[in-house]
């Protein structure tokens, strides 16, 4: 098979990959075939096709004209324009979500990331039983977010729970769990961290195999030392696990809803709402649907921003291999 | 060196046990353990009571059914769809290709929670809602297979699929018979991804489920938590006994798991 698109005439030969990877999309297998051949493809494409165009699609848009109406879902609204989202503006709950969620995204996503990297490098050393630690880590992965956030309200309880009783014993102040606002969003980032650094570390153990033993060696002979062994020739070496980790955890963090919903219900006083619950709770429970869409919307627009940049950037590597 | 690895490596294999190990401890403690407020690793008598009151209160054996259920058929049908466009896109040539691909991928990144409130609009209008398949139809509407399927087949030499077709195999027949049977190590990753998300899957169910039993392990769960309350004992039980069947398969599958979660990260 020949590529259709050389790379720039001059061009070093010996690059390493991105560069010399930036060719057209699937050179020569997307061109031409016989109409036999593309009615085959149409119809094994037809069942996938329908299902996303009916269910993610189709609910799309009508989600974006929803966030223009006032209805409660039972029977057809009123059309109140841009209605919907002049109220968001002045609404205090939203904002306090809005700042709850970047918050949260702020924390989680960077947290996430170092102990899944510390733990990765950890278990990717000389070490006994290795496998063993490695399933320990990923199991959390296994338990629904709903158990997770039960084991959470069990252990953050501040009356009866596990975590105040060590505290206490340790000869320490309680602290208020549930009823106080930042100590309650800092229950739900621990839960969270507990359930998500599994997967973090699992995708820096997988970028670790392709960070050759020799670069240590290396550094090593110059004189390196561990912390410089760490910073000048692993972390770089992981960056492209560390970009998608990003706009992976980044993402997530936006539509966190399993923990927070069951371990706080956005409680106390919205100190743990994020766009998600206040949503729902607005969608599914005051059952206000049209500002519920809007809701959605902002939150379409906030994934939109981030995947854009992660479109930029991997675009060509995606199609090419 | 190596003792103070191991030594971390224990730390962080212990706090991540923890609460696994306290929700198994609680579910298996006698009330009058649980009410008398002395912190106990290890409680002076195991019980069953917890998790008899519980099976005797709620329809616990019908919502494992419903999972169970759920989890296979929406696993069975998005491995399917996700199989054949997979081909499609490797292996066959048509007009819009590219185009159709990125329409796919780009679904991937748009998660249920922005378009909730439009979704239970449909499958209300379709005459679904509060069925199994308005859970099970949404769920399986993902693209995540068709990209793994898609770089799989790529590596299935076009060679192989031609010769089938010289010989007169019509495509249907050279996916069934020649492309799939190479295809076991990827639909057991794609199976696992998928049985693992759905088995776990909130959001969407609470929506689309109202009746009681009809509910997933996980709806049944957050139902069960506030009937019960302040019952930890109970409560517990019940996640213990939700928990248990994803963790052993992710424990005897894992390989495909991580190969599953690993794969769809670096490129």
């Amino acid at each position: 098979m020949t590529s259709s698109s050389a790379a720039p005439a001059g061009a070093p030969a010996d690059v390493a990959a991105p560069a010399a990877d930036e060719r057209g999309p699937s050179p020569g297998r997307a061109r031409r075939g016989s109409p036999g051949e593309a009615l085959a493809a149409y119809t094994f494409l037809a069942p996938n096709l329908v299902l996303l165009g009916l269910f993610v699609l189709l609910p799309l848009a009508w989600a974006v004209w929803i966030s223009t109406q006032d209805t409660d879902g039972f029977g057809a609204g009123t059309f109140v324009g841009a209605d919907n989202y002049a109220r968001l503006l002045s609404d205090g709950t939203f904002w306090r979500s809005v700042v709850n969620t970047t918050l949260f995204t702020a924390i989680v996503t960077p947290a996430s990331m170092a102990l899944g990297l510390g733990a990765a490098v950890l278990l990717d050393g000389a070490l006994p039983a290795r496998g063993l630690f490695r399933s320990v880590l990923i199991l959390p992965m296994a338990v629904s977010g709903v158990a997770t956030a039960l084991i959470g309200v069990l252990v953050f309880d501040e009356n009866s729970g596990v975590l105040d009783g060590v505290i206490r014993a340790l000869g320490l102040p309680g602290v208020a769990w549930q009823s106080g606002g930042a100590a309650a969003f800092t229950s739900v980032v621990l839960v969270t961290l507990w359930w998500r650094v599994g997967f973090n570390m699992l995708i820096y153990l997988a970028a670790l195999q392709g960070v050759g033993a020799h670069l240590h060696e290396a550094a090593t002979l110059d004189g390196a030392s561990a912390w410089q062994r760490f910073r000048y020739v692993t972390v770089p070496m992981v960056g492209p696990a560390s970009f998608f980790l990003l706009v992976m955890n980044v993402i997530y963090s936006f539509q966190v809803f399993d923990i927070v919903f069951v371990m706080t219900g956005g409680g106390p006083r919205d100190a743990t709402s994020v766009l998600v619950t206040y949503a729902y709770e607005t969608g599914f429970v005051t059952r206000d649907q049209g500002y519920a869409a809007a809701i959605g919307v902002v939150l379409l627009l906030l994934t939109l921003a981030v995947t854009a940049v992660r479109w930029r950037t991997s675009r060509t590597r995606d199609l090419v291999e | 060196m190596r003792v103070l690895r191991t030594a971390a490596a224990v730390v962080v294999a212990l706090v991540t046990l923890a609460p696994l190990y306290w929700m198994v401890v609680v579910a298996l403690s006698t009330r009058a353990e649980l009410l008398g407020g002395q912190l106990r690793l290890w409680p002076r008598e195991l019980t069953l009571a917890n998790v008899e009151r519980v099976l005797t209160a709620f329809p616990v054996v019908t919502w494992l059914g419903n999972s169970v259920a759920i989890a296979l058929v929406t696993s069975l049908i998005t491995v399917a769809v996700n199989l054949l466009a997979g081909y499609a896109f490797a292996q066959l040539r048509f007009r819009g290709s590219t185009a159709l691909f990125l329409v796919a991928l780009s679904t991937l990144m748009l998660p249920v929670q922005v378009i909730m409130v439009a979704l239970f609009r449909l499958v209300t209008e379709l005459g679904i809602y509060g069925s199994y398949w308005a859970v099970i139809l949404p769920t399986a509407a993902s693209a995540f297979g068709v990209f793994l399927a898609r770089q799989f087949i790529l590596g299935i030499p076009r060679e192989l699929v031609e010769a089938a077709r010289i010989d007169g195999a019509g495509h249907l027949r050279v996916f069934l018979q020649v492309v799939l049977p190479l295809c076991r190590p990827l639909v057991a990753v794609l199976f696992f991804m998928s049985l693992l998300q759905t088995w776990n899957d909130f959001a969407w169910p609470l929506i689309a489920l109202r009746q009681n039993e009809l509910f997933t392990l996980p709806i049944g769960l957050l139902y069960l938590q506030g009937q019960f309350g302040a019952d930890y004992g109970g409560t517990m039980a019940f996640a213990l006994i939700s928990v248990t069947p994803m963790v052993v398969l992710f424990l005897v599958f894992q390989r495909y798991f991580v190969q599953g979660f690993a794969r769809s990260g670096i490129r």
